[in-house]
């Protein structure tokens, strides 16, 4: 059989889970990743990164927005895809799942960007006319109390939302983890290790994300980079990486040890050509190289500019290797049989539903849809900003 | 105190619309699960009788026993006779239904009897006699010397 | 051959042969209407499946029979049941050679270099109706359950094709069916079973090498043999509580 070698189980020959499953990690990640940084400023006072905390929380909004659509394109019945929270079974991490991104989405990142921004969509409501006007008015529903008491209580309902928003952001990837860490017959994937390492990298993804875009955007809109911001997210970003870099080692030096039937009977990163995927990738290209620029400008004396090409760089090799990450995962636990005699290939199409081409559109309809939230919802001015 | 919304205000409606929202659900859920959910355990009861409903298309050899009886005669004492009919001869339910008078389609004997008893290592011997076909008979079909329900050849 | 005898071995043989209830549902399957049999009772039998290797002689009539009974796509990466030939060498037994060309579907073809103290057998594979199945436990919507009688059912009206039943399987039995575009598997013949017959591919097997078996009838022959046979399951430290019992599983069988 084309693409096959050694021995599969007579169904195995397609895979199951597509590219698009690789996405859906990688987008909720960038989630989690974003609203902890943002969180680093609402909850622990990280007083320099404030520029960053409305974009972090609409570029979560945006990739949140998104996330459930490659799972949509994936399903044989999508139609059907509400009986999730209908009748939802909670033996299965999948349905809780459900739960968990929907508590997330209103109850956590709606609730918070909506606190935050009311006093501006209250101002706007009243300096527009019109349909303008209408939509604004609708998005405070209609009360338009700013007064000094009332912005107290929205400060004090963010804060309370993102401290429970932070284990919230936690559940929301380890969950993702989770629903693969479990399946105890796939033992690529089943080691209760899968829930922080997806967590940890999530964070680092995210932080890269928000990092990428705001300077973009300062570039975009012609203003000043706030180093001192951009030098805190980095340093976050190193050590959040070191984190994540070790798990991921220990997870697969300790598979590598064990070395059980699994990975004994198979040749397995050679034959699956995992190799350049995740070692020259993700470990290499993904990690190590960005991890040596960040910490090469945290403890050198290195020129502002200097500076910024690292953050760029290393925030765009960042993201390509926890792609990678999730690539390897997703992708790299199908590729042997669960015979464990074998292997097969992975024939990525182009233009079919679960292809390449809507991959590539999934991935760029978030940007799409941050730009929208940023007309709507200004992030560069805070009015907390111009209070303190 | 009329007219100045207090400061809660717009939590209130916000809860109020999450209340709301909450209700719809609950509407909606109670609409659309079907009623015979739960009923075994987590799954829609109308399931069972769904799997049981499919037709059945090998009839079983007590269908074929009531009419053949000289086969069944004919298979007594031998290593065919515990041979389901319906191995060698296909589904059969539609033939055994009375009112659907269809006859069973014609086999073809070399492939059918060498389906099973081409040797092929790994076979156990002990299980089924195994033959060679190039070197047992030539090319002609096995019927010209085994008769299919009593295939030992019985000299006289 | 005249009608009283015929009438005769007709009841006696359906009261022999198949249980009472079968017996009663016997005419209503002549007739073409199985739903209007009378009620199974789902509380009072619990099936699985006993494989003898050493009677399994390849021929691949189970595969050819589930297809049937059951309008299974005759096409790659769908099948119920499957049987696959593994050839250990003593020299190399963590690394058996394993086939099954289409699942077996057309048998076996011999090999081309047998070679000597190589040991070759056949193994039919199919969904072990696990007690404490991983599939069922993972599905989000309970479109996939253990019946009360302990068969693994999908219930196509409610599955929405997400795979992860699929991906929890260790076995490699289910697969989605490009048709409905849902979860597909072994249902042991259950619109059979619940009528009294045996499933299409017991019914098939020339060997006797596939019987089902029912662990809640006392009477029911899996007991004795269980007692006389050492008898695996496929993976048992997954602890699936797998009901598909092998007699003489080699080590080397994945």
């Amino acid at each position: 059989m084309h693409g096959v070698e050694g021995f599969i189980y007579p169904n195995e020959v397609e895979l199951q889970w597509s590219v698009l499953i690789v996405l859906y990690p990688f987008l909720t990640g960038l989630v989690a990743g974003a609203f902890i940084l943002a969180s680093l400023e609402r909850v622990f006072n990280v007083v320099a990164v404030r520029p960053t905390y409305r974009l972090a929380l609409l570029t979560a909004l945006a990739f949140l927005i998104v996330a459930p659509l490659p799972l949509q394109m994936h399903l044989g019945h999508p139609e059907r895809s509400f009986s999730m929270y209908l009748t939802p079974h909670r033996e299965s991490a999948m349905a809780m799942f459900g739960f968990v991104y929907l508590w997330y989405l209103m109850a956590v990142l709606v609730l918070e960007i909506w606190f935050d921004y009311r006093k501006d969509l209250v101002l706007t409501s009243r300096a527009s006319t019109g349909l303008k006007k209408k939509i604004y008015g609708a998005l405070t529903l209609w009360s338009d109390n700013i007064d000094e008491a009332s912005l107290r209580v929205d400060d004090r309902a963010g804060r309370l939302i993102t401290i429970v928003g932070i284990p919230s952001a936690f559940l929301l990837h380890g969950y993702v983890g989770f629903i693969f860490g479990s399946i105890k017959a796939n033992p690529w994937w089943s080691t209760p290790l899968m829930p922080v390492v997806f967590l940890f990298s999530a964070m680092v993804s995210g932080i890269a994300a928000v990092m990428l875009i705001y300077m973009v955007l300062t570039r975009l809109r012609r203003a000043e980079l706030d180093m001192r911001c951009l030098d805190t997210i980095a340093r976050y970003l190193f050590f959040a990486f070191l984190i994540d870099f070790s798990l991921e080692m220990l997870d697969l030096i300790h598979r590598l040890y064990e070395a059980d039937e699994s990975l004994r009977a198979l040749d397995f990163m050679v034959k699956t050509k995992l190799f350049v995927s995740q070692i020259v990738m993700q470990i290499f290209l993904g990690t190590l190289l960005p991890i040596a620029l960040l910490g090469a400008a945290q403890l050198r004396r290195v020129s502002s500019r200097a500076r910024q090409w690292i953050y760029a760089v290393s925030g765009v090799l960042t993201l390509v290797g926890i792609l990678a990450m999730r690539w390897n995962v997703v992708i790299g636990g199908q590729l042997f049989s669960k015979s464990f005699l074998g292997y097969t290939t992975y024939k990525m199409q182009f233009a079919t539903r679960e292809g390449l081409l809507p991959a590539i559109v999934i991935m760029i309809l978030p940007l799409l849809i941050l730009a929208v939230l940023l007309r709507v919802l200004p992030p560069w001015t805070d009015h907390r900003d111009v209070e303190a | 105190m009329t007219g100045r919304p207090s400061q809660h205000q717009h939590v209130y409606r916000v809860a109020g619309l999450f209340a709301a929202g909450f209700v719809v659900f609950l509407i909606v859920r109670w609409a659309l699960v079907p009623a015979d959910f739960g009923v075994y355990g987590f799954y829609r009861g109308g399931a069972l009788a769904d799997a049981r409903a499919i037709p059945v298309k090998y009839a079983g050899e007590q269908a074929c026993v009531d009419c053949h009886t000289s086969v069944v005669d004919e298979r007594k004492g031998v290593r065919h006779e515990k041979l389901k009919c319906e191995s060698c001869h296909g589904p059969l339910a539609h033939h055994a239904r009375t009112d659907e008078n269809s006859k069973p389609r014609a086999l073809n004997p070399r492939l059918l009897c060498l389906s099973c008893h081409t040797e092929l290592k790994g076979k156990p011997t002990a299980v089924i006699p195994q033959v060679l076909a190039a070197d047992h008979g030539g090319d002609g079909p096995c019927t010209e010397c085994h008769k299919p329900h009593r295939p030992k050849i019985e000299r006289p | 051959m005249d009608q009283d005898r015929r009438t005769f071995l007709t009841e006696a043989g359906k009261f022999i042969v198949l249980t009472g209830a079968a017996a009663l549902a016997w005419d209503h399957v002549v007739a073409g209407t199985p739903q209007n049999a009378p009620e199974y009772d789902v509380h009072a039998h619990w099936w699985g499946m006993i494989i003898d290797i050493e009677k399994c002689i390849g021929c691949g009539n189970c595969v050819r029979a589930c297809k049937a009974e059951n309008d299974v796509l005759n096409e790659p990466g769908c099948f119920r049941t499957w049987v696959e030939r593994y050839q250990v060498d003593s020299a190399d037994m963590d690394h058996p050679v394993v086939d099954s060309p289409n699942g077996a579907y057309d048998g076996f073809t011999e090999i081309d270099k047998p070679g000597d103290g190589i040991k070759v057998f056949f193994v039919p594979k199919l969904c072990n109706h696990c007690a404490h199945s991983p599939c069922v436990q993972v599905c989000p919507v309970g479109a996939t359950f253990e019946s009360p009688d302990g068969v693994v059912l999908v219930d196509k009206s409610r599955c929405l094709g997400c795979r992860y039943c699929v991906q929890a399987c260790p076995y490699g039995c289910r697969y989605i069916d490009p048709r409905t575009h849902t979860a597909d598997k072994c249902t042991l013949c259950y619109h059979r079973i619940t009528k009294g017959l045996t499933t299409a591919c017991c019914e098939a097997c020339p060997t006797g090498a596939r019987q089902l078996v029912d662990l809640k009838n006392p009477k029911d022959p899996v007991h004795e043999f269980i007692r006389t046979h050492k008898v695996h399951v496929l993976k048992p430290q997954l602890a699936t509580g797998a009901k598909a019992f092998y007699n003489g599983l080699d080590g080397a069988v994945r």
